[in-house]
């Protein structure tokens, strides 16, 4: 806000200007208390594909990602300004009730966090509580469905009454998209999913998210440059709560027009 | 520079010493935890010790005729009727059918003192409860007197019996008699008597030469008199001690500061009065009548250590007393009564029924007021509340509450539920209130760290699948946070069931001789609780309160154990069921 004039403006390549957006952000500013974490991004998010956001550590990155849910205002000094506006309606205002939007906005975090419930009770918390079900047959239904999409179907099939967290880690993460696709979400917001992950896991992680990226809009935080060429379309790279570069993916890897990009990029801070 | 070797050397020179720290601090550890058990042990050993004879209790039974002109005045067999029945009447009969000879009023006064005519209010229950029961003759059971118990459980005397061998001839069988020995076997208890009389009689002098040496010394002349006052009848109290010991002819009188002497002869029994013609002769009064007058060689001498002064229970009675024993009317049993009833001035006839009952009644309330509102309070401020001055404002406050001394929430009580409300006293609603308001604090404090301890991805999980802040709460929250809040609030609970201080300005202290009724009723009777029962049992007049006392103390502790043996087990459900 105040100190945004003496601020470099980003640098849209043209593929990421004017394209079919499913997620529009628009002078977007974020304050913790005092501090402001983002200043004033503005950028548009496709559908059923995956955007990753890169850059260090608190560069703002998640802090952008929570607003698309607006699960920043489960803290207490944080403060959101801007327009945020998905398939043009504007969310990030008094009338959108949050937990409404929560059930179109999907999100898996770092951790893997299933309930300490049965495996099934996980995945069918989310219709359970949105109502979604109208039956049992209805509910195991979309239980499978979605343990299925997450690839998690044959592993647990024969064990749904068993606790989610006596999963391996990976396997909790997949039933965590699960959870988040069963309620038929648009967008799923991931924050580092796979960070706490060995090789394996991130692999069939990603291999996930591509098979999931036909049908969903995605958007991925991830601090691996390498995961984010692997898995998106679009890459956003921020840098002290700026969007500094936003373009295809591969453009961004290949011929990044920012120097703070380019050193990034090849490792030269970060 | 130091090289690597000296590098070594020096943390092994370290890692001894850390080593030799962490030994002695585990020695200390042992040591504490050995400590704490053995003071533990002590204590409950000697209240357990102590506790013994309370859990016994000396019953009589006796057959009792229910005549009908005397259970049912009126003779319609109605509640109204029943009740003027003469039932202390009937039992008195019963008793002095067993003791014939005892006749005149001061002799049956002491025979009857051997109950509590409270007995006779159970006789009449039993009428009551069963109209046909009048006309016909039962077996009623009821307590002795706790002095008799006490001496039937050997608590009051020692005493010796010996046969002193020979033939003894009484000339009667009741009322004022004389043994007649043939050889001097009554002399060694002359001799014994002096013996006393004369030990006792030095210990006047004695003190009456210590009066007398400080009596010189002082410089106050009024205290020398009074010092000289006390040794002069000192003094004259030793000289008849001596005189009373003075060998005139082998006789003596006995009385009741020195050691009780019977005799024991053809089924009856004798209370020695006097000894005299040089130890062959005594004198006395039939406490059971003999059989027959002829003479015996089968008879012994009964010794009473403990002088008839020095104790609470007559000679009359305690010879009744083993009599009835010895005939098998007297039975002791493990003490019921001790759990079925309320309390009574009677140490025999209390029990701690209405105060557990009291304390179940406080307890729920104290429960249903302090664990809702408690777990509601620490939910809001922990996820509800912004964080703001007022909520720092109200957290201060609350952890200051729980270090408010308990008597103070008793006076609040006071002030506002009894005097502003008008609420009852000596009620368990208001003592659940009461107890309810100390409790909260403890109750909030441990759920919000409860709370606290759940890990916010739970919460971030529930909220970013959709759910309301209040479904996180209830569906996520709240069940991994029960364990924590329920061991939390059984704490509180724990410590409000063993609080006096509080439940004394409330007039829980009252005595309150019927058990509340269990039911919302019983919530505003009078009633009293286990801490404050024991509190009024360890001020009690009887001896036979003490063992009580301790009783019901083993009591609330098994009761408290109890009630964290369940917490434990429904933390462990509530842990399985994650």
């Amino acid at each position: 806000m105040a100190d945004s004039g003496n601020r470099t403006s980003t640098v849209y390549h043209d593929a990421a200007r004017n394209l079919a957006a499913k997620i529009t952000l628009d002078g977007v500013d974020v304050f913790y208390g005092q501090k402001q974490a983002v200043h004033s991004v503005a950028m548009q998010i496709p559908d059923r594909s995956v955007t990753a956001f890169i850059g260090p550590s608190g560069c703002g990155k998640s802090t952008i990602l929570r607003t698309i849910n607006r699960m920043n205002e489960t803290i207490d000094i944080a403060r959101t300004f801007g327009s945020i506006r998905i398939d043009g309606e504007e969310i990030n205002s008094k009338e959108v009730d949050p937990v409404l939007l929560r059930a179109r906005v999907g999100m898996v975090f770092q951790k893997p966090n299933p309930f300490p419930k049965s495996i099934f009770d996980n995945v069918a918390y989310g219709p359970r509580i949105h109502g979604l079900a109208t039956s049992k047959t209805e509910l195991s239904d979309i239980v499978e469905t979605s343990l299925r999409k997450a690839g998690l179907w044959d592993e647990v099939a024969d064990r749904l009454d068993q606790p989610g967290n006596g999963l391996s880690g990976g396997q909790q993460q997949r039933l965590v998209i699960a959870r988040a696709i069963a309620v038929s979400p648009e967008v799923i917001l991931m924050d580092e999913p796979c960070s706490a992950l060995d090789p394996i896991a991130t692999a069939r992680i990603e291999e996930l998210i591509d098979e999931l990226r036909e049908n969903y809009c995605i958007v991925i935080v991830t601090h691996s440059m390498a995961q984010a060429a692997r898995v998106s379309q679009m890459t956003a790279f921020f840098h002290m709560g700026d969007l500094v570069e936003y373009g295809p993916t591969e453009d961004i890897f290949t011929n990044p027009h920012q120097s703070r990009t380019q050193d990034y990029i090849t490792g030269r801070f970060g | 520079m130091t090289d690597r070797t000296d590098i070594r050397a020096m943390v092994q020179a370290r890692l001894a010493k850390r080593y030799r720290a962490e030994g002695r601090f585990r020695i200390f550890g042992i040591l504490a935890i050995i400590a704490a058990i053995s003071v533990l042990a002590l204590l409950i050993g000697s209240i357990a010790s102590q506790s013994l004879s309370a859990f016994r209790v000396n019953e009589l039974t006796r057959s009792i005729t229910l005549d009908a002109n005397r259970v049912d005045p009126a003779g319609d067999r109605s509640e109204a009727s029943l009740r003027r029945g003469a039932y202390n009447g009937l039992m008195q009969d019963a008793l002095r059918a067993e003791f014939p000879s005892v006749e005149n009023r001061g002799d049956l006064r002491q025979l009857f003192g051997l109950y509590t005519p409270l007995n006779s209010a159970r006789l009449q229950n039993r009428v009551l409860a069963d109209p046909s029961l009048v006309g016909q003759t039962i077996d009623f059971t009821f307590p002795i007197s706790d002095d008799a118990d006490r001496y039937l459980q050997g608590l009051t005397t020692t005493s010796q019996e010996m046969a002193p061998g020979g033939a003894a001839t009484v000339s009667a069988t009741t009322g004022e008699v004389r043994i007649t020995a043939d050889t001097d076997v009554f002399s060694p208890i002359v001799a014994d008597i002096r013996e006393t009389l004369i030990a006792r009689a030095s210990q006047l002098e004695n003190r009456a030469s210590r009066y007398e040496a400080r009596a010189t010394a002082t410089v106050s002349a009024e205290a020398a008199e009074g010092l000289g006052r006390e040794a002069a009848q000192a003094r004259s109290e030793a000289t008849s001690l001596r005189e009373l010991a003075a060998p005139a002819g082998e006789s003596v009188n006995m009385s009741p500061d020195l050691p009780s002497r019977l005799v024991r002869i053809n089924g009856g029994v004798v209370q020695i009065d006097r000894i005299s013609d040089g130890g062959r002769t005594a004198e006395g009064r039939v406490l059971v009548a003999l059989d027959h007058t002829s003479t015996s060689q089968d008879w012994s001498i009964w010794t009473l250590d403990i002088p008839q002064s020095a104790r609470r229970i007559l000679d009359s009675q305690i010879v009744w007393t083993e009599t009835l024993r010895e005939r098998g009317r007297v039975v002791e049993r493990f003490n019921t009564y001790l759990f079925t009833n309320a309390d009574s001035r009677e140490p025999e006839l209390a029990g701690v029924l209405g105060a557990i009952i009291g304390t179940a009644l406080t307890m729920l309330v104290t429960m249903l007021l302090a664990v809702p509102v408690g777990v509601a309070t620490a939910v809001y401020l922990e996820e509800f509340a912004p964080k703001n001055r007022l909520t720092g404002f109200i957290e201060v406050n609350i952890n200051n509450l729980a270090a408010v001394p308990s008597i103070v929430f008793g006076l609040l009580g006071l002030a506002v539920f009894i005097s502003l409300f008008g609420m009852p006293r000596s009620a368990p609603l208001v003592g659940g209130m009461v107890l309810a308001l100390m409790t909260l604090p403890t109750v909030i404090i441990t759920s919000r760290a409860a709370l606290k301890a759940v890990p916010p991805s739970i919460r971030e999980a529930a909220l970013g699948v959709g759910a309301s802040r209040l479904q996180t709460v209830v569906h996520h929250v709240l069940p991994l946070a029960a364990p924590g809040i329920l061991t939390g609030s059984i704490i509180g609970l724990a410590q409000a069931m063993g609080e006096t201080a509080p439940l004394l300005m409330i007039g829980m202290v009252a005595f309150v001789a019927d058990a509340p009724s269990l039911s919302l009723g019983g919530l505003t009777e009078p009633a009293t609780v286990m801490p404050v029962q024991i509190f009024l049992w360890s001020d009690g007049a009887e001896r036979a309160f003490e063992p009580r006392t301790a009783a019901a103390i083993l009591i609330l502790l098994a009761l408290m154990i109890g009630f964290n043996a369940v917490a434990v087990f429904l933390r462990r459900r509530f842990e399985r069921r994650w």
